[in-house]
Formats: structure tokens, sequence, C-alpha cells
């Protein structure tokens, strides 16, 4: 999150919200939103106060004669720092405040007050300095504040992507945003108070060559144990300043990205994380026995409470800051309360220091805490630079808390690193990005975000600024020339291309085929997908480590149990006909114990309740009496299901007497079941049944064309008393077998049951087609089919023909 | 091309070029089975799978489902379905991946579809780009708007020109062979194409729901 008046400040010229959202989201991220803040103080006036005098029937309040533009209004009021002369913010009668109050003209100790003189937590600008806000500025009264006093802002909320930490401070949104305004930044002055820039700053401070571990800096010993937690670590010493509230503008400032003022030092460090992108931390010197600070690794035994009360122990993986006794910070992540600035401070140790990041990141994890400070040191800022954060610093807290500095920064960094350099060839920025660049063009676009190019050989040397770790190969240069060109501005003209060598993954086909046959198959299939995580369906179901809840701990085994919730969720809807299916991976346990991966096979399942069909104007006007779908509804889609995923199995009766298989012929385990379902049903609800098979993904076998048959078939139509326990199925086995290959095709047309028929026995009508290839059957050899058929069936099945 | 839902860390994150202990890792918060194993959070593991069987030129498309430890709310589902896109050959450059993102925008949405691209930032793309359309909602004007908030453009897709750092991770010659990918979810163009305020309802299979689309 950046203000829109810090980047004004940076820039040098104003800037609009939405405007500078447009040039990010083009250049280099994407903008999340723009929030005016302030926007509340719109009713508040600059107003100067003429006279004050004591008010007649309080000690407490004065009376004042106000001018604020139109006229002179007594003001009663009761700040004790009011006076003449002076300006202030004015709330007139009829202004409404932050928080809603609308200001009425009232009696206060009998005398009329004409509106409200504000102090700056009436405004929502932070606490109270001893009264109503003092302000110094030119703006005649009758102004608006917000005109007057430059707060009205804009938080602009940057989408900042891991590898960018540059764009986590106003600095660098300010040097993206240059570009395209062809302006420059500039680090604005730091005034000492009020919200005028003022004059006379402090000397910078040089900066020490840089030494080798450890050092003494006024008074103060400085050891780096650890180099590689803290390859760089620079510290000052500042005595004698005044900690106190911040001045206005600085307040301001941090209020403007969400933070909250504490203390001129600490909301300094602050300003500077924001400004800049250096996470600073100050401590108080009174508080660091030696006084020294260690830098080291943590030992197991070492504890620290951290700023939000809490004792944490530490790990060797974690640095820490110590005094000459024990840890007072965990490095780069959280300090202690122990050493903390407060009122009573007067000399103070400053930090600045680069902690490697992958250090920081397992720190924050292991503590599970974070800080602004933890991730922009685990994002990685900008090493080479520290010298110039800590100068600001210094003279920041110079210019608002006072104090001395009376020897330089210490920097400590055993293993100085130089700016890294990286080669770009301009051939391979056209083989990438299709267009040829300019070399002239490529240097000047780098050099606008702070990368220096100079030619050597036939390539470009490029060197890569402290504050862009994620440039590190040849390849993310020529993506900032992307960029920065604009991605607009390469064409997108379509142009040949070769086919690839990756075939369709046959899955996919199969998925396909199966969604297709069963959306056409008539029945009004809907496909549904359900969650694969869901509570264990079965003892063997794979758990997931980290689940969001319990009822969704597993990875599933199966996808009825899922598509069974769906229903019940329709039926809580009130719907009563679903018809669903679902094509999707389930998780097994995997056969390789040398692995935790799961195996996975894709299945398909369908459930269905309700009506067997949409309701018709040519079915009966009585829709009640719309069949449900039964057990047949079912072994169609079964059959169906099979048929398409499982072409190698047959459906089978299940030996439970319930529902059907789908068998291997080859043996092996069945691919699938078809059953009624038990479910959570409200009373009005159909019978619920299910199916799930499993998918066994081969290509598709291609159909073999069969002649047309030239001859005429002979059809004859069988009606059989079937006993109980007697399977439709059985029975056709047995005339398929006996009626060989003459018989084309055997269809059921009929099921009866009822009087007319022995008790226990149902009537079955199939009709049967016969057809010869090669001549036209006669009567005759139907007949003797038929008789053996009979015969067959009779005496293995005790099925008979049915008398008229 | 198709590949496992659950995946190694290799697959998903470091053949990617993703780095060790990186805060990239973080918007990618995984489901895991124990050891390094995970749920895959996208569907590009399917890239290093491709690059490890076939030689280029490689074409492909990858539909799956992904997995990110995002609880339920409008926009964000536990698991979800992407399309991946693939192109590595000699040759390929920025000008064809415009060219072929732009096409499929504007044969998804209509012929005149207004498209941008935007930096982005993905570890196994360089240059790294997203894909906004103009909204479908406001035609692009953008004032007022609460499909696009006012900005007159909708996200698509993220995409890029395949990094070097995943063709040297598969023995492939980077100076060679170039390419670019894309990952899109059908979930929220749909949301997007077909005004769906919940991403939740594609997952309570409503029959109600189910026919609108059917």
């Amino acid at each position: 999150m950046v203000s829109r008046r810090w980047l004004e400040a940076l820039l040098g010229r104003p800037l609009e919200g939405r405007d500078i959202a447009d040039r990010l989201a083009r250049q280099v991220a994407p903008v999340d939103g723009v929030v005016p803040i302030h926007q509340d103080l719109r009713d508040v006036l600059i107003a100067r106060v003429l006279d004050v005098k004591q008010h007649p029937n309080a000690d407490r309040l004065s009376l004042c004669q106000v001018d604020a533009g139109n006229g002179v209004v007594e003001v009663v009021c009761g700040a004790p720092n009011v006076q003449a002369g002076k300006t202030y913010p004015f709330a007139p009668v009829g202004a409404t405040l932050p928080g809603g109050l609308k200001l009425e003209r009232r009696k206060i100790r009998g005398i009329e007050s004409n509106g409200m003189l504000c102090s700056a937590k009436e405004l929502g600008l932070g606490v109270d300095q001893g009264g109503i806000l003092e302000l110094s500025t030119e703006a005649p009264p009758g102004t608006p504040f917000l005109d007057a006093i430059p707060i009205a802002d804009e938080q602009i909320i940057i989408d900042v992507s891991a590898n960018r930490p540059d764009l986590l401070c106003h600095k660098g949104v300010a040097r993206e945003l240059a570009v395209s305004l062809g302006a420059t930044v500039k680090l604005p002055e730091l005034p000492a108070t009020g919200y005028r820039l003022s004059g006379a700053h402090p000397r910078k401070p040089d900066s020490r060559k840089p030494i080798a571990d450890s050092a003494v800096v006024d008074g103060v010993e400085v050891r780096l144990e650890d180099p590689e937690g803290a390859p760089r670590y620079m510290t000052a010493v500042i005595r004698g300043v005044t900690v106190g509230p911040s001045p206005a503008w600085l307040a301001t400032r941090l209020q403007s990205v969400g933070q909250r003022p504490i203390n001129n030092i600490v909301d300094a460090t602050n300003y500077i994380l924001f400004e800049i992108n250096q996470p600073m931390h100050a401590f108080d010197l009174a508080k660091l026995r030696g006084p020294a600070v260690v830098v080291r690794r943590a030992k197991p035994s070492d504890t620290i409470v951290t700023l939000d009360g809490v004792e944490r122990k530490l790990t060797s993986e974690m640095t820490v800051i110590c005094d000459a006794e024990r840890p007072t910070i965990v490095a780069g992540v959280m300090g202690s309360a122990e050493s903390e600035v407060t009122d009573a401070t007067t000399d103070i140790v400053l930090e600045a220091a680069y902690f490697q990041p992958t250090r920081i990141r397992r720190t924050r994890r292991a503590l599970g805490i974070s800080s602004e400070s933890s991730y922009r040191f685990e994002r990685g800022i900008d090493m080479l630079s520290l010298p110039d954060a800590m100068a600001r610093a210094i003279e920041l807290i110079r210019a608002i808390a006072g104090g001395e500095l009376r020897e330089p920064p210490l920097d400590l960094w055993p293993e100085p690193q130089r700016p890294r350099s990286i080669f770009l060839r301009e051939a391979r920025v056209s083989q990438l990005l299709g267009v040829t660049v300019p070399r002239k063009e490529i240097e000047q676009l780098l050099s606008a975000v702070g990368f220096v190019a100079a030619p050597k050989d036939d390539r470009l040397a490029v060197q890569i600024p402290g504050w862009r770790p994620d440039v590190t190969r040849e390849v993310d240069l020529i993506e900032e020339v992307a960029r920065l060109r604009g991605y607009d501005s390469f064409p997108d003209e379509l142009r040949p291309y070769r086919p690839g060598t990756v075939p369709d993954a046959p899955s996919e086909l199969t998925l396909r085929r199966i969604r297709d046959a069963l959306v056409r198959s008539g029945g009004g299939l809907l496909e549904a997908r359900t969650l694969p995580l869901g509570p264990a369906d079965s003892p063997d179901a794979i758990p997931v480590l980290n689940p969001l809840s319990a009822d969704e701990s597993h990875l599933r085994s199966r996808l009825l149990p899922g598509l069974i919730r769906r229903v019940e969720h329709n039926w809580s809807q009130g719907q009563r006909d679903v018809r669903l299916f679902e094509v999707g991976t389930v998780f097994n346990r995997p056969s390789d114990r040398q692995t935790v991966r799961p195996s996975e096979a894709l299945h398909v399942a369908v459930v269905l309740t309700g009506a067997r069909h949409p309701q018709h104007w040519s079915d009966s006007t009585e829709a009640a009496k719309l069949p449900d779908m039964d057990i047949w509804d079912l072994k169609h889609h079964f059959e169906l299901a099979v048929g398409v995923a499982a072409p190698s199995c047959d459906v089978q009766a299940a030996a439970s007497g319930s529902g059907w298989v789908a068998v291997e012929r080859s043996g092996g385990e069945p691919a699938g079941t078809a059953l009624p379902l038990e479910a959570d049903a409200p009373r009005w609800a159909g019978p619920l049944y299910g199916l799930e098979v499993r998918i066994a993904v081969q290509p598709r076998e291609l159909p073999r064309y069969e002649p047309l048959p030239t001859q005429p078939p002979v059809v004859r139509d069988l009606s059989l008393v079937v006993p109980g326990g007697v399977s439709a199925a059985q029975v056709e086995a047995v005339l398929r077998r006996e009626a060989g290959s003459l018989l084309e095709r055997l269809d059921v047309l009929d099921e009866y049951r009822g009087p007319g028929l022995p008790p226990g026995t149902r009537g079955v009508t199939w009709r049967c087609t016969f057809r010869a290839a090669d001549r036209t059957l006669i009567e005759k050899e139907t007949n003797t089919i038929l008789e053996r058929v009979l015969k067959a069936a009779e005496a293995t099945l005790d099925v008979r023909r049915r008398q008229a | 091309m198709v590949g496992p839902e659950a995946e190694t860390e290799q697959y998903n994150f470091y053949a990617l070029n993703f780095p060790k202990d990186h805060p990239a890792l973080d918007a990618q918060d995984s489901f895991y089975l124990g050891g390094d194993v995970l749920m895959r959070t996208h569907t590009s593991p399917v890239q290093i799978r491709t690059l490890e069987h076939y030689p280029p030129p490689i074409r492909i498309v990858v539909p799956g489902r992904c997995y990110r430890r995002d609880p339920f709310d409008a926009s964000h589902s536990p698991v979800f379905e992407q399309i991946e896109g693939f192109a590595i050959d000699e040759g390929i450059t920025f000008v064809d991946f415009k060219a072929t993102l732009a096409t499929f925008a504007r044969r998804i949405f209509t012929p005149t579809t207004n498209v941008r691209f935007r930096p982005s930032f993905f570890p196994f793309t360089e240059p790294s780009a997203e894909m906004d359309v103009q909204c479908q909602i406001c035609g692009g004007g953008g004032s007022g708007c609460a499909a696009c908030k006012g900005t007159g453009w909708m996200e698509i897709l993220g995409s890029g020109m395949v990094h070097p750092a995943v063709l040297e991770n598969c023995n492939l010659d980077s100076e060679k062979y170039t390419g670019f990918a894309w990952g899109m979810g059908p979930e929220r163009i749909a949301m997007l194409r077909y005004g769906i305020p919940d991403i939740r309802l594609f997952f309570d299979s409503d029959v109600r729901f189910l026919e609108q689309f059917s």
C-alpha cells in the first residue's frame, strides 16, 4: 500500500489515484484498489483566532473571536493552548466531523458557540498534543482545511508479487511511475515540525569503510558473529534525543499507509521503511547491558519475550541480536519490550541490517509471527544502499528528536559485495520478443529504472541495482525491456506453426466418450462436479495432513458418497427429480510402499431418483402419476455406463441378490456395481439408485462393418412363465445357447405378474428375430428351433410356455 | 496431455523454477499427503511431465483439477479446474504468444473484444503476463461497473514465455527452444461470461443450476 501524497512528494508533481493505478498495472503490477482517506474533513476550514477572553462562567473555557473567512464569529473553546493570532482547524455550524458528528449552534455555560476549534483527535489525525491543533499555514482564513493541509489522500493498494520487494516502498513505486511520467525521483526534505518544509539539515554522516566483524562505535561494542545470517550490519549511536510525539507531517505520512504513530524515534524508523524499504530498529542504549550489540545464532536454550508479550523459544536456525548477556531482538522479525524506546530514553542505538532472506522466512514461520520488517527481509532488501538508509534515518531523527551523532555509523560487512552484472545480447532480445529493439532503446529503457548498461564486445554489460534481487539472468532483463517498452507495443499477428508431437491423452478421449454417451442417453442426466475431499469414505481412504475441516479431511476413494450428498442438497432445495452423473479421479493407497503418492483411477458414477422423465403435455393430466425411476432404470444406466466405460465387462446380477455388478470377462475384481442406496431422504422423495464403474482407459474399438442383410427376418414372440428365483438373464442365456447363430436378436417385450399365473411366477414375453444370411428361412425351421429351445428351458430352469 | 492430481514438490514447484524457501510459495498454500507429496496447486507440473516424454515441437492443452488450501468463499474454492496451454519449438516469440492468446480470447468472447497484456510474475514464465479482456458486463466503459471494479477490464488468465530454467531442468537447450504457457480457470471465465456470482454454485450441483447450462 502506498499513499498518493507521499508519491507526489517523491515525484514533485500532483498525481491522480486512478491514473497511478492504470500506469502501474500496464507497466509493473496490478492495483487492487484506490481508497480515499480523510475525505471526511471536507467541511473543516482554516480559521484564525483574533482575540481570546476568559469565559465569564467557566474557569477553563475561553471565548474566542474567530475569523473563518466569512466574518468573525464567537466560539467557546476549552483548549488550554488557544492563542490570539494563531491558526487552527475550525468546524463551522452545520459541519459533519469524522465519526458522523454534526455540529450545531449551542450554548455552553450560557454563551452561544458558533462552531468548534478542533484538536488532532477530533479530526482523526492522531493523539492530541496539548489541546487544539495549531497549524502553520499561509492559507487565508476560510480556506478548506483539505486544500491548505496536504492530508486528503488516496491509498493505492498494489498487488506486489513476491519477486519485487522494491515495490513495497514509496521510492520504488515512484521510480516506476517516473518512467511513464517523465519525472525524476527525489527524496523529500525532512522538516522538524509542522507541515511546512524547513531548511537547515544536518550534514550527511559518512559511513566508515567496511571492516571485518567487530568494532566499537561511540562506546558501544558491536560484534557480528553470524555473518551468514547478517551479511551486513550497521549501527549508529545517537545521544541526547528527546522522545515525544512525531510532528504532524510525519504522523500523517504513517497514518496514510495505515500505521499508528507511536513516538518520534519509532515513527522515524517506520518512515524509512515505507519510504526506501529499509527496516530499521532503535534500541534504548541505557537498557543494553555491556553496552554491547552481539549478532549471533540463537542457542537452543535462548528465549525472548517479543513485543507482543509472548515468550518465544529460539532455535539455532535463527539469528538474534543480543546485548552483553541475552537476546533482545529476533533479528529482522520482532524486538522485545525490554529494549524498546520509551519516553524516558535519551540515547539510542540505531540498527540498519541486511538479514539473509531464507533465514528470516524460516524464523518467522517457526515462530508464527511476521512483521513489516520480516516481510521485506524475506523478499530481499537493498544490501548496497544500507549507508544511504542509515544516513537518512539519522537525518530524520536529528530533525525531529534532536540528539547528537558523535561518531559516524559503524558498517560491519565482512565480505563486501559489488553490484552484480549481467550480459544482455540484442539477438536474444529479438529471438525471444519477436521484435528488433535497437540497442539505444534497450539502454534507455533499462537505465530509466536504475540499471546501468554499457556496451561490451557485441553485448551490453548491465549492472543490477541492489534493490532488484529478482534480476538474476539475461531473460529477466528481457522482461524489463518488454514491460518498459509496454506489452501493448508488440504486434499480435498470427503466424504459421508446426503441429506438436504429443498425442491427445487417451484418458481425456475416454472421458469425453463417456460424457457424450451419458448426456445423449436421453435420460436427462446432468453432469455434477463434487468435491474430491470429504470425510473418510473407506477404511483405506487417504488422509490429508492439513485439511481445512473435518468434513474435508480425506481424498475420495469413490464418487458415490459425494454424489449422494449432492442429491441430499437437491432434496433440501425441494428438488425431487435428480439425475446426476460424474466422471472424476478417485484415490487409493499406493501399491508401491516406497511412496505416499496415492494411486489414481478414473471412475464414472450415476445417481437417479424421482420421475423417470420430465412431464410432457401428452402425459396424463394427473401429474402425480408420472412413474418414478425403478431398479430397471438403474440397470439400463448401468449397462450404458459399463458398455462405454468398461467394455470388457459383463453385467450380472449381484450375488447379494440386490443390484448388479460388472464382471471382467477375463476374471479379476468387478469393475462396477449398481444398487439401491440409502440416504437422508425426505418423506416425499422417490427411491434412490446409484452406480459406479471404474473406467478402463483404452482406445476406442473401431466398429467393423457387417454386411447388410439381404434375406428377410422371421419374428416370433415367445411368452414364458418364469418361476421365482429365475432371472430373465438366465432364461436369455439358455435361449441364445439353444437357438444358435440363426437367432439374430432377443428383446424383452413385456413382463406380467398377477392373476392367471401360478403363484410366485411371472410372465415374460421375448421377441425372437431369426435370420439366415444366405437363404430365406422357412417357418418349419424356426418351429424346430423354438421347440428345442423350449425343451431346454423347461429342463434346466423349469420355464414353460405360457398358455393363452 | 494430463497428469496426476497428487504430485511431488519437485514437479509442482522446483522443476518449475520456484526457489526453495521463497515467498513465491506462499501464494500456493497446499494440501499435503505426507513427505514431499501434495495435491497439485496448478496444472503446470504437466509441462515437466510432457517435456520428459516428448520432443519439441510441443503444443498441448492440459485440463485438470487443482487444489489450494483456500477456504470456500464467493470467489475461492479449495478445488478448482485449470486449463493449461504450453507450446515449445524453435522460433516461438512473444509476438506468437500474444497472437495466440488474443485470438483465443476473441474466439471465446467476441471477435471485436479488446485484449490487453499486463506484466505479472510466475516463477516458470519470463516475461510473465496477465491477460485482460474488455469487461463483458459494462463493455469496457468501467464507470460504476461492479464486475470489473470500474476498470473496464477483466482478468482472464496468467501466462508468459516459458522460463529458460524450466527447459534446462528438462535437459532441453534453452538457447534453441523457446515457447509460451498459459493457465486459466474455467470457473472464473464461466463466472465472468455467464454472470455467475459465486464459485460455490459449481460445487452445489443444484439441478436448477446445471439445467441452465445443459
